[in-house]
């Protein structure tokens, strides 16, 4: 197991990747807490000003990072709907090809975007990895060997990718402030995500595949279970900047709706941490 | 804090010009805790304004009001969806819906909280336009707010300073982004990301503050007054 494969792909182009990620994630550790204090005293301008002394003037290779780490999961993403897609009898004809059909070309538009963002800024996309779509770390045998011919595994998969790939982008929105125009380049990123998560879980629905919605409740993989959960921890989250949200204001919400309305970020490392199988090399 | 003749007369510019604005309990919450420099910045604000309506504050807090004006609006909508359902409304369809409903409730409720005595007013809404007992004229206008809300929070993100307001941001977009693809879904399979929302870049449209606001007033009798939000 190299839990590290994609971070070295990229320390390649950027050798100090190590040292930035970690430098950040201690920043941002030691700042959560003070986050959570301050906000309920709604004094915004004042951690904003702290944060933009630690990251406003990040250096673009910081942004660059940022960019060759998106790229790398919309490799993943792309080569997955297009071995699908090319898989005869996977995938129905009609409205089910049409829709990932639509998603794949929309992946394969993010990575050329993001190649061209990168070079654009200076820097040098990193080469897409060899992947290995069974997650088994490059023996071909892992526990979705069978995606490319069974197709609610195949959904299940795309699922966990799409609401994955939604927390990714999400989690790297703070290392992007004072970037304004690559800040909202990811956003604009995002939330096609989002609409394909939506999607994807609603095939999966129309299936009878699992009982999902187009949100996700708590931390519920919808059916798919324990394999992808650790990809759906963190997403129970009812409590946002200090305030609950269940019955927040009087109103009657409930828990499943108070995590249902906030999806959660991931950091950088537990992303890498949660692709690792599917990167041979 | 003993106060100054300055900041005396400051603190009763303030209250004048609050009192125009019919927001006396605003300044009441929140005059005590105001720094005179707090209050000066304000009035310089306020100064600014050429025209009356509710104004949005400044920096991260006219950005989290515009969001709560906007999560408002869509809470608003969706309780009168489920208060009188359309016609052949699906028991999916319902269920669904009172999800979206809640959701947009609690985001409208988040915002409220976090911005304490910051927050603008609760707004009166404009429905009038709206078919509620026709399920095409209730999905069409709940398509419209949903790709609206999200090109709004995509097209704010940059204007965020604290990284924690940005957070929140990003985890509500992609919630009302799952919302979107839902509606579209329902009024045309398939629908859920095309053309009219995705570039050729595979990227998600932006909007800018006002050029939301100017399409959100059909909805909003309050009056606005953007003048404090980027343009």
């Amino acid at each position: 197991m190299n839990t590290l494969k994609v971070l070295n792909i990229i320390s390649e182009q950027d050798p100090e990747i190590f040292d930035r990620i970690d430098t950040r994630r201690k920043a941002m550790h030691a700042f959560s807490g003070l986050g959570k204090k301050i906000a309920l005293i709604s004094a915004p301008f004042m951690l904003g000003t702290v944060l933009n002394k630690a990251y406003g003037q990040s250096p673009s290779s910081s942004v660059i990072d940022v960019l060759n780490f998106a790229l790398t999961l919309e490799y993943l993403e792309y080569e997955f709907y297009l071995k699908a897609t090319s898989s005869a009898g996977l995938i129905p004809a009609g409205a089910a090809t049409a829709a990932i059909t639509t998603i794949r070309d929309h992946e394969l538009a993010h990575v050329n975007f993001l190649k061209t963002a990168i070079t654009g800024s200076g820097g040098t996309p990193v080469a897409k990895p060899t992947f290995d779509f069974s997650g088994g770390n490059g023996t071909g045998t892992g526990p979705f060997a069978a995606a490319f011919s069974n197709y609610q595994l195949f959904l299940a998969v795309a699922q966990t990718l799409e609401d994955t790939g939604v927390r990714a982008y999400k989690g790297q929105a703070g290392n992007l402030i004072g970037s304004d125009d690559v800040l909202e380049a990811a956003l604009n990123i995002h939330s096609v995500e989002a609409r394909h998560a939506s999607h994807v879980r609603q095939m999966r629905k129309a299936n009878n595949f699992g009982d999902v919605k187009p949100w996700i409740t708590g931390k519920d993989t919808g059916g798919i279970g324990a394999l992808v959960q650790a990809n759906y921890d963190g997403e129970e989250l009812t409590t946002q900047a200090g305030v609950n949200i269940i019955n927040i204001g009087g109103q009657s919400i409930s828990a499943n709706a108070a995590s249902e309305s906030f999806d959660e970020p991931l950091t950088t490392a537990q992303v890498l941490a949660l692709v690792d199988g599917f990167i041979a090399a | 804090m003993t106060k100054t003749n300055d900041q005396r007369q400051i603190q009763s510019d303030f209250d004048l010009q609050q009192k125009a604005l019919g927001r006396r309990k605003f300044l009441r919450n929140t005059g005590a805790a105001l720094t005179a420099g707090a209050l000066v910045s304000m009035i310089a604000c306020d100064k600014d304004d050429d025209n009356d309506g509710v104004n949005f504050g400044s920096g991260d807090f006219a950005i989290l009001n515009y969001a709560y004006a906007l999560e408002q609006l869509e809470a608003a909508f969706y309780i009168q969806v489920i208060t009188t359902p359309y016609t052949g409304i699906s028991s999916a369809e319902s269920s669904l819906l009172t999800d979206i409903r809640d959701h947009e409730i609690a985001h409208r409720e988040f915002f409220k909280a976090a911005l304490g005595t910051n927050a603008i007013q609760a707004l009166e809404v404009d429905f009038s336009s709206v078919n509620f007992n026709s399920r095409d004229s209730v999905l069409m206008t709940a398509k419209a707010f949903e790709d609206l809300g999200v090109s709004a929070y995509n097209g704010a993100g940059r204007y965020i300073a604290s990284v924690d307001y940005l957070l929140l941001a990003g985890k509500i977009v992609s919630v009302e982004a799952r919302h979107a693809a839902y509606i579209r879904d329902l009024l045309s399979n398939g629908s859920f990301a095309d053309s009219t929302v995705i570039d050729a870049n595979g990227l998600e449209m932006s909007r800018k503050p006002r050029a939301v606001l100017d399409i959100a007033k059909t909805y909003i009798k309050t009056k606005l007054n953007a003048s404090s939000l980027p343009a």
